[in-house]
């Protein structure tokens, strides 16, 4: 369900936005806009949506117009046009006393400077939404000690912002965001002023609050590694414009065009890329039907020593290799079971690869990648872990996990000839 | 070649005497709010007894500044009170109370109107750049025009004196809000009066407090050039220093100012640094 849906938003700063209209549907960019106009375009045809519970992430350079698409969530900025539906509600055409009733229980803010009062203890900033809605003192003194509690600053309810260190002033940022119990997060580079070790386990934090409590975050961040990391989504904005909105792996694989790519070329891969994105389809015979004579057959024919051994639903049953099964054939038994290798390194498909370089470089075997419940889905080696953390350009041969499926679920009913 | 002067101070003359004539009641008025406020300050400060009064003062400074500035004013208005200054130094007190409480009750609105309409800031800040390069006892004359002689237009004066750093102060103080604070306000749901009462005027309480101790600074010397006028209070006494010769009673009274003027500045001073991390 789509908690946020925006549609064909802009934002014009300056005295004629009516003039700018024309100008951006004949494809002018924006500083020919500006220098014909005088005006900023700072949303151009701006659409997104965003489903409950999903931490959505924008990025781009600066300038690029995230601070102004996320402040007309919330209308601190008013949009010029476009729809911005929250909850089904257009917050472009509230009145005034509506507005401020969805502020103070839909939507909250946190910001990349705190934007906490100095005057105010800690635990009266974070009651300040509560406050300013008129809940009575006692109930909003105690949501603000359990949204302080929840992160991590019981006992610090009494102390000045201005005696706290920037990671734990953000976290009263965040409490008073949390207070009135939201459903929406609006958080404008919220970690980019902390040094990067508290950024670091701001985000852990943020991810396990989030687990726990479900809300629906936008995040505005530079850094791609946080974007990567945050986001379940990810949209990319450039002059105004969104680019591209996809998962982190379809901004990783499939870049838009090379202002995205410029943005993916610096990122850590080995922290991005899961091994479910990159494993390759791994050869197999099925358990008990296939015997020493197909295992040997198969693994002849694709030039390999060992192949995986599964059974009617996929799951591993272990690694045959070609003199075992050489062996088991001369002496003319069937089942392979007995000879079948156990000792092998199991991942699941969600494994970061530069988690798995050091045990591919130390496992005699590929690396099996299994799901959940244990079915076999593809394997990793060291050379194609070091192929896609260093070599970029590699991607033709990546081989996305859908297609890994798809192709798996084609050739189950006759896998036992079919060596794949 | 020959331009006959100008009759610059007949028509200026005229229009006082047209303003004083229409406008009688307009300035009655203001004379009449004005005496009220005055009899109600001379009141709190002459009924006490002067050393009830001056130990008032000194546990205020006691828990207001350092302690040095409590005994200060101690030793200071016991020595007022020595020489026999005390009533005229109240008076003077009452005169710069009175002033200032109408100056911000002025001041801090106007000052917040013009932080909030970038026209009013326009319009405004050459105005009270002409009140403040004025010689100080160029308010006397209209004061006097208007209001005769007297405490009253001696107020007017001085409030009038002591009005800009209220209004600039006020208006800087909410100008200088990081802008994200006011986002925060307005985005967990402040309507324009939490926005001003919760939000901009706390965090800008310390440059206003700036503002008013400036402002008192100021009322208390204009207060003493009131004399010229009869205002009353040590302004008197230090006129009659000057005009009479009378060497001692001009420097007793003039330290009984400085004593007023260090305290009122301590005072204040310090309590707009404590509203600052309160
Ligand atoms: N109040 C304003 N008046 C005029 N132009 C503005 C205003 N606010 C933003 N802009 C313009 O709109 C564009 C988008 O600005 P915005 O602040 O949204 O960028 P951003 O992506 O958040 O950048 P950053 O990463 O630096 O925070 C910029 O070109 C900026 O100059
Ligand atoms: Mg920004």
């Amino acid at each position: 369900m789509n908690i946020i849906e925006v549609r064909g938003l802009y934002k014009v700063f300056g005295k004629e936005p009516a003039r700018v209209f024309p100008l951006l549907e004949q494809g002018l960019d924006k500083t020919s806009v500006l220098k014909k106009t005088g005006c900023a375009v700072g949303i151009n045809n701006a659409s997104f949506e965003i489903s409950k519970g999903e931490i959505f992430v924008l990025m781009g350079l600066s300038g690029s117009g995230k601070s102004t698409v996320i402040r007309c969530l919330n209308r601190l900025i008013n949009p010029t046009r476009g729809e911005i539906l929250i909850d089904g509600q257009d917050i472009a055409k509230m009145d005034k006393s509506a507005l401020l009733e969805v502020r103070r229980s839909k939507l909250s803010m946190v910001f990349q400077h705190f934007g906490l009062l100095p005057n105010r203890s800690v635990v009266r900033n974070v009651e300040y939404g509560l406050e300013v809605a008129g809940t009575n003192a006692e109930q909003r003194r105690e949501r603000a000690i359990n949204a302080l509690e929840l992160v991590g600053l019981k006992g610090y309810e009494q102390s000045l912002p201005n005696e706290l260190s920037g990671g734990m002033q953000q976290r009263v940022g965040l409490a008073r965001a949390l207070a009135s119990d939201p459903e929406v997060l609006l958080m404008d580079e919220a970690f980019s002023a902390l040094d990067p070790l508290i950024r670091t386990q701001m985000q852990d934090e943020l991810l396990e609050l989030q687990a726990r409590m479900h809300k629906t975050i936008v995040f505005i961040t530079h850094d791609l590694d946080e974007a990567l990391k945050l986001g379940d989504r990810i949209a990319i904005m450039k002059d105004g414009e969104i680019v591209q909105t996809g998962t982190p792996e379809e901004i990783l694989t499939a870049p838009a065009d090379d202002y995205v790519k410029r943005f993916v070329e610096n990122v850590d891969r080995s922290k991005v890329i899961t091994a479910g994105s990159v494993m390759r389809k791994a050869r197999t015979i099925q358990l008990p039907k296939d015997g020493p004579r197909v295992a040997i057959r198969a693994m002849e024919k694709q030039g390999i020593s060992s192949i995986f051994a599964i059974d009617s639903e996929r799951r591993l049953q272990g690694l045959m290799r070609i003199d075992d099964a050489i062996k088991l054939e001369r002496r003319g038994k069937s089942d392979l079971s007995s000879v079948l290798e156990t000792d092998l390194y199991v991942a699941s498909p969600e494994t970061p690869i530069g988690e798995l370089l050091v045990s591919a470089m130390n496992a005699r075997y590929p690396i099996t990648i299994q799901d959940d419940e244990g079915r076999l889905m593809g394997l990793l080696d060291r050379a194609i872990i070091i192929a896609e953390m260093y070599d970029e350009d590699e991607e033709a041969s990546v081989t996305p996990l859908d297609e890994v499926l798809a192709e798996a679920d084609d050739a189950a009913p006759e896998t036992k000839e079919e060596l794949i | 070649m020959n331009i006959p002067p100008l009759p610059v101070g007949s028509w200026f003359e005229t229009l006082i005497n047209w303003l004083t004539d229409h406008l009688e009641v307009f300035f009655d008025g203001i004379g009449t709010m004005v005496t009220a406020i005055l009899d109600a300050t001379e009141f709190i400060l002459m009924f006490p007894h002067p050393l009830v009064l001056i130990l008032i003062f000194t546990t205020l400074a006691w828990f207001a500044a350092k302690h040095g500035v409590a005994i200060f004013t101690l030793l200071g208005m016991l020595l007022i009170y020595n020489m026999g200054y005390w009533p005229a130094t109240m008076e003077t007190l009452s005169l710069v109370l009175a002033s200032v409480l109408i100056a911000l009750l002025l001041g801090v609105p106007l000052g917040i109107w013009s932080a909030k309409k970038p026209v009013v800031e326009k319009v405004m800040r050459p105005i009270l750049d002409f009140m403040q390069t004025l010689p100080a006892f160029v308010y006397l004359i209209p004061a006097v025009l208007f209001f005769k002689l007297g405490p009253v237009p001696g107020v007017i004066a001085t409030l009038i004196f002591s009005l800009p750093p209220a209004v600039r102060l006020t208006s800087l103080g909410i100008r200088q809000v990081p802008e994200e604070i006011r986002e925060a306000a307005i985005s967990f749901g402040s309507n324009p009066r939490q926005l001003l009462f919760k939000a901009e005027l706390p965090v800008a309480l310390p440059t206003i407090m700036a503002g008013v101790n400036q402002t008192i600074m100021l009322a208390l010397s204009m207060v003493v050039i009131s004399g010229m006028i009869g205002a009353g209070g040590l302004g008197n006494e230090v006129l009659k220093g000057i005009t009479q010769l009378k060497i001692d009673v001009g420097f007793e009274a003039g330290i009984s100012i400085v004593i007023l003027a260090i305290f009122l500045d301590r005072v204040t001073q310090r309590l707009g640094r404590k509203s600052n991390n309160n």
